[in-house]
């Protein structure tokens, strides 16, 4: 918000702030010819040189072997005929035009949000006097290069051209949302709101109008299920157990504490454990338990909200005293202390420790497996004993398709992750 | 201002007094110390409720499915074996629990070494001069950091039931043999005088550390250089080479020896653990190396230019001034690897390892009650995790500095 008292002398009307150069680079940039660079970063001294050698030997040996695995040793058939099984289980084949549906919608909602809240944070940046930083034209690709490779390595095992200009389709919806969007940055103030509509639409989308239930998602789209509905059923919950967990209430703290403490005690696969034998058991025998998968989503909203409550009271021990102090001073009440001075503050410096934690949970979902449900792992597992593939030993090849997968999806996300803590400043000493 | 409704807020309750000026009931009431008791009494109510609510639905589901209910479960046969033990079938569920404690305990306290090592020297390169060590270093860091773990232990598995059939078993030097059924790795046997050997090495340890003391004291006093480990690893090392002599080899090898059908000779380590603490260790080593390379950038700039300034060497430099600071730095995140190395232990149930968490899993599928189960299976893990943090925050505690 723009300053509504004036003091003289430090208006950006009287006297605009210097504006910083856009990333001061430490050292001036110097040009080396090979052979210097080589004698600088290879060789520059007798242990390095060993080092240079020796790595220079593995690394060559290690490409030599995958290029030998990708396009010599493996047969890629079997991810060739079973393509739909890892991207979406067994979910019936007549019905896929609602999943096609369903990704447009996600494509919009994420091309809106993104382009309001690059807008929104260029808006109030102007405002302040800072300067705007423009992503040069191939950043996207610099960004994004692990999912789009992933993204090309799914595509390039398909059958038909219809996926692939389906997900062009995609891109384009995206791409044209992203535009609108940023002719609208007060979306920016309402992407809870968004979000929520958006969930309930593609879940209508996909499980309405006689669609196709839960229980019959698989794959790719499981996991990418059950790691949102994790993120957005723990969140909340972890926050809330954070504030219990700072508060000086000692019922209250005690109950939080004994919480992350017990869930935090215990690994994921004993609460999976609890999910499938032990929560139906405290259901009223009148009422019929919940479904496998959401037994198995409430030991991972269990799990993972205490993790998040650690990372938020992180966040929350951040906040000096005086913020507390002058917002009451202000005649806030306690609530609106936190919700408006403490919360955004104390979440904005725990960004890039969220993400890592959700993250893991991706990660995590491949635990579902243990348990019998048809996602990614679980699907890799299947494939191999089918009779047209069986003893084979391609275990490693349905693995490493799986593991790529997993791979680009997390790497881009700590990539991201970093990204966000180098613009909020966070962990920079020196 | 002067309205009931205004200062009504538990938020606009200031301490003790009432603001509006009223006595009586909602003075009472809302006054902020009550106010907090009796929230915090509503916050136990509540939780009291639910805990009846489910107890009384699961007495409920125990009489209708007819459950067992008790412990006595624990002193039953488990009714199956378990592979790679002597644990037979019909052995109480007690010993299977137990069995499980020890798979779990070994195979974390090895994958725990195993990621250490691992994780310090990949970190150190990560942060060497060379291009191509850190190149390698990064990409083993960035490959295994976004794989899930369980993702990591079924490749290793999948990759050593490639290795050669036990009837082809091949001998690595006699130092170990490998086949898919198995690996067997060179092993010390107890030879004669043993026992004599060992009350000589205490003694050799003890003797050690008093020269130790005794180096420190004359440093302390005069300044010179105390070459400590020089001095009590000396003398240790003589006696522990003298004493083997003298007592005509207390401790022998067994080496793996490949023949027939079977490798005969050396500790043999089955294959479920081989790929479960492998894999345990490769991918938290790529969280350690991590943490080790964050720990030595973090120790400020001014350190090393205050070092050079005083003109150590660049031994010196990072033996004395990097690595020191860098190690407080890296002990509270290693703990948290440590306790989730502890606990991905029980994702050895994918791999047929029994571990507790996967035993516990095929117990209650043979009949076991679940919930006593689970709460047996949590307290291992509580107990696991609280030593382990217990024992390192100690010593995170004696290595941290100790500030004003």
């Amino acid at each position: 918000m723009e300053p509504v008292v004036e003091i003289p002398g430090t208006g950006p009307t009287v006297e605009p702030l210097p504006v910083p150069s856009p990333v001061p680079t430490g050292r001036p940039e110097v040009h080396l010819t090979p052979r210097q660079w080589m004698r600088q970063n290879l060789f520059a001294t007798p242990w390095g040189s060993v080092l240079s050698v020796v790595f220079g030997l593995v690394l060559a040996y290690g490409t030599y072997r995958l290029a030998w695995f990708v396009a010599v040793s493996s047969d890629w058939q079997i991810i060739r005929s079973n393509l739909r099984l890892f991207m979406i289980g067994r979910f019936p084949s007549e019905e896929v035009s609602r999943l096609w549906g369903a990704l447009y919608i996600v494509a919009a909602l994420a091309g809106l949000l993104s382009g309001a809240i690059v807008a929104k944070a260029e808006e109030e940046a102007r405002a302040a006097g800072r300067g705007v930083a423009r992503p040069g034209r191939w950043d996207w690709l610099r960004r994004y290069w692990p999912a789009l490779g992933a993204l090309a390595v799914i595509l390039s095992q398909t059958r038909t051209w219809t996926p692939s200009l389906l997900a062009l389709v995609g891109m384009a919806v995206l791409l044209v949302t992203r535009r609108l969007g940023r002719g609208a940055a007060w979306l920016a103030r309402f992407a809870w709101l968004v979000l929520l509509a958006g969930v309930v639409a593609v879940n209508e989308l996909i499980t309405g109008f006689g669609g196709v239930g839960w229980g019959d998602w698989g794959g790719l789209l499981l996991t990418m299920f059950v790691t949102v509905a994790g993120i957005a059923l723990s969140f909340p919950l972890g926050v809330l157990v954070a504030l219990g967990r700072r508060s000086s209430l000692p019922a209250l703290r005690g109950m939080t504490v004994a919480y992350i403490e017990l869930i935090r005690g215990v690994p994921l696969v004993a609460l999976l454990f609890m999910g499938h034998y032990v929560v139906p058991l405290l259901y009223p025998t009148t009422v019929e338990p919940p479904s496998a998968l959401a037994r198995a989503l409430i030991a991972v909203t269990l799990f993972e909200s205490a993790y998040i409550a650690e990372t938020v009271r992180g966040g929350l021990q951040a906040i000096t005293r005086g913020q507390y102090e002058a917002a009451q001073a202000l005649g806030l009440a306690p609530w609106k202390v936190m919700r408006l001075i403490v919360l955004p503050q104390a979440l904005r410096a725990v960004i890039p420790a969220m993400v890592g934690q959700f993250i893991s949970l991706f990660k995590d979902t491949s635990l579902l497996a243990i348990l019998g449900f048809f996602e990614l792992l679980e699907v890799a597992e299947n494939t191999v004993s089918q009779p047209e593939f069986l003893g084979q030993r391609l275990h490693t090849v349905t693995y490493a398709f799986v593991a790529l997968i997993y791979w680009a999806g997390s790497y881009t996300m700590s990539r991201e992750s970093r990204r966000i803590e180098h613009r909020l400043g966070l962990g920079e000493r020196r | 201002v002067n309205d009931a409704t205004r200062g009504a807020g538990p938020a606009a309750a200031p301490r003790g007094r009432d603001p509006t000026g009223h006595r009586g009931v909602v003075a009472v009431v809302f006054d902020l110390r009550v106010l907090r008791v009796l929230g915090q009494l509503a916050a136990i109510a509540v939780l009291i409720a639910v805990a009846a609510y489910l107890s009384d639905n699961y007495q409920a589901n125990v009489r209708d499915r007819n459950l067992r209910t008790g412990w006595g479960f624990l002193d039953e046969p488990t009714g199956f074996n378990i592979a790679f033990s002597d644990f037979r079938s019909g052995q109480p569920v007690r010993d299977a629990l137990w069995v499980g404690v020890k798979n779990t305990a070994v195979s974390a306290v090895v994958g725990i070494l195993l990621a250490t090592v691992l994780g310090v020297l990949v970190g150190i390169l990560r942060l060497s001069g060379s291009w191509v060590a850190r190149k390698a270093a990064t990409l083993y860091v960035e490959v295994l950091r976004n794989v899930p773990v369980l993702l990591i232990i079924l490749f290793t598995a999948a990759g050593l039931q490639t290795l050669p059939r036990i009837d082809e078993a091949r001998s690595l030097g006699s130092v170990a043999a490998i086949s898919n059924r198995g690996i067997s790795v060179v092993s010390p046997v107890a030879g004669d005088n043993l026992a004599a050997y060992t009350v000589l090495l205490a003694v050799g340890l003890a003797a050690a550390l008093a020269v130790a003391a005794w180096r420190t004291r004359i440093s302390d006093a005069s300044g010179a250089p105390h070459h400590r480990v020089l001095w009590a690893g000396g003398l240790f090392l003589v006696v522990a080479v003298v004493g083997y002599v003298a007592l005509g080899g207390p401790v022998t090898l067994s080496r793996p020896e490949v023949g027939g059908r079977a490798i005969a000779g050396g500790a043999s380590l089955n294959i479920p653990y081989v790929a479960l603490t492998g894999a345990l260790g490769l991918y938290h080593g790529s969280h350690i190396a991590e943490i080790v390379r964050g720990s030595i950038l973090a120790v400020p700039h001014g350190q090393v230019e205050a070092a050079m300034a005083v003109g150590l060497s660049d031994f010196q430099r990072l033996r004395f001034v990097i690595l020191p600071q860098a190690f407080r730095i890296a002990v509270p995140p290693t703990i948290n690897q440590y306790l989730s190395l502890t606990k991905n232990t029980s994702l050895g149930i994918a791999v047929a390892y029994s571990d507790v968490a996967g035993l516990a899993f095929r117990l209650t599928g043979a009949r076991a009650p679940a919930l006593q189960m689970f709460a047996i299976v949590m307290a291992i893990y509580l107990v696991f995790s609280l030593t382990t943090s217990l024992v390192l925050n100690v010593f995170n505690r004696r290595v941290q500095l100790v500030e004003r």
